[in-house]
């Protein structure tokens, strides 16, 4: 339960941090809140030979705020974007998943950005990351680039990341005015990996719903977004065809995800799961909307 | 099997502030914060429990936040303040257990409501519990038993973990009401 020996980086400029990548290539990985890497480097599940430490790294530790998006620099810890009162304004969905991710001492210590890196399809923030239509802002040998969410997770703990890339901030996109958000998981503990998790966004125009989507924790391989429009379009929360706009949001749930069974629980419990919980998270989200509009 | 225990593994200084005292010690990359703590600075009042994040028995304060100190290098920690178990009390030296009013508030509750049994996973309750009360002084039992949800305990079934950090909370009125007369 002790990590292999590796050589141990600490830069102290995004610069640096990326000529040490660019040297060591696929021997090297990066080492930001470690909440993931170092259980794994623990366990030796892995054993790089090279840690690029990037806790040094200055001018990573930001929460920016616009009117567009929320960027999230990639040395910002989960609590602190948790308790962020700029960000929860701007995009209240971070800070109701957030609360979710793992155990306080660990939202310490973890960042969002390395989450989202990490890509694990039981992580709470690689979901939100896609269901604000969210992209990765990386830095590399030639220079930065952008990946949209949809092209940054390849599959379970892959990305689009190239080993001599680092990934500086993530920066997930407000949503319109009018639009209400809810986020909800089941784990057999609090802050245990989630079992099956969902999080929505209702935009509410006019007393109808103008748009909805979701996007969901530890039933699908990579995060992806399911487009709830079809079921919801046009209806008013609260009446009764609102229930059964409800039932075919949650029925599309069902065809939509791909659970894996373990020994948590099975792919077919995992897929109720998350179907009963869209159902039950639908209407905080249009309730949310409503107060906002 | 070859050995793979390096002959020439690179050392790095390390000054850490524990407990208000800076240490320090040369130790390779991976070394681990609880066992820097426990091997090279000889405080063994961090518990090391699973080392992969789950147990929580090694929690320290780094610069007053409950981390796990199995999931961060020494190394990482450089120039940070880290409060151990032994920097909870007040005795003047951190060896030597606390007893009565050298005791935080927490460590007085667990030792009045019998909030531990073996006392492995006591130290990461402690700290755990200590930090979250600077920012919650008067959870419900519902938030206390939210707050410990990430520290395991195999001997007390939790109940009276939960009335200690109730009792703990009260405590620190009652201290605090001492003080001003």
């Amino acid at each position: 339960m002790k990590p292999a020996p590796f050589e141990h980086h600490a830069p102290l400029t995004v610069e640096q941090a990326v000529s040490v990548l660019t040297e060591v290539g696929h021997d090297g990985k990066v080492l930001a809140g470690g909440q993931s890497l170092i259980p794994i480097l623990n366990m030796r599940l892995a054993s790089p030979a090279h840690l690029v430490d990037i806790n040094r790294v200055a001018g990573l530790d930001t929460i920016q705020v616009t009117a567009e998006a929320v960027r999230v620099g990639a040395l910002v810890r989960h609590a602190g974007l948790e308790r962020s009162e700029e960000a929860y304004a701007a995009l209240p969905l971070l800070r109701q998943a957030l609360v979710n991710v793992a155990h306080p001492a660990i939202r310490n210590r973890g960042t969002t950005v390395g989450s989202i890196a990490h890509a694990d399809a039981a992580g709470e923030m690689p979901a939100i990351l896609a269901l604000t239509d969210g992209v990765v802002e990386v830095a590399g040998p030639a220079g930065s680039r952008e990946i949209a969410w949809a092209d940054f997770f390849l599959g379970a703990l892959e990305t689009s990341l190239a080993a001599d890339e680092l990934a500086v901030a993530v920066r997930f996109g407000r949503f319109p005015a009018g639009t209400g958000t809810a986020f909800t998981e089941a784990a057999r503990r609090h802050g245990d990996y989630a079992m099956a998790g969902v999080g929505v966004a209702v935009t509410v125009t006019d007393g109808v719903v103008s748009a909805a989507r979701a996007s969901f924790v530890s039933v699908t391989d990579v995060p992806s977004v399911l487009d709830l429009g079809p079921a919801l379009g046009g209806v008013e929360p609260g009446t009764a065809a609102w229930e059964a706009a409800r039932d075919a949001a949650a029925e599309a749930v069902h065809a939509h995800v791909e659970p894996e069974g373990d020994i948590h629980a099975s792919a077919d419990y995992r897929r109720m799961l998350v179907t009963e919980l869209t159902r039950r998270v639908l209407p905080q989200a249009a309730d949310r909307a409503g107060a906002l509009a | 099997m070859t050995d793979t225990t390096p002959a020439t593994e690179t050392l790095h200084d390390v000054t850490v502030t524990v407990n208000g005292i800076r240490r320090s010690a040369s130790v390779p990359g991976r070394r681990l914060l609880s066992d820097f703590l426990r091997h090279d600075l000889e405080l063994t009042g961090t518990h090391v429990g699973c080392e992969h994040g789950v147990c929580g028995a090694c929690t320290v304060l780094v610069d007053g936040q409950p981390m796990r100190s199995c999931l961060m290098f020494a190394v990482t920690a450089q120039d940070h303040a880290i409060t151990t178990v032994e920097g909870l009390g007040s005795a003047p030296d951190a060896r030597v257990a606390p007893t009565g009013e050298s005791m935080n508030p927490v460590q007085q509750a667990f030792a009045e409501c019998h909030g531990l049994q073996c006392g492995f996973c006591t130290p990461g309750f402690l700290t755990t519990v200590t930090a979250y009360l600077e920012e919650n002084p008067s959870p419900t039992s519902e938030e206390a038993r939210e707050a410990i949800s990430g520290n395991l305990c195999r001997c007390t079934g939790y109940q009276n973990i939960v009335k200690s950090v109730l009792r703990a909370a009260e405590i620190r009125v009652e201290r605090a009401a001492e003080e001003q007369p």
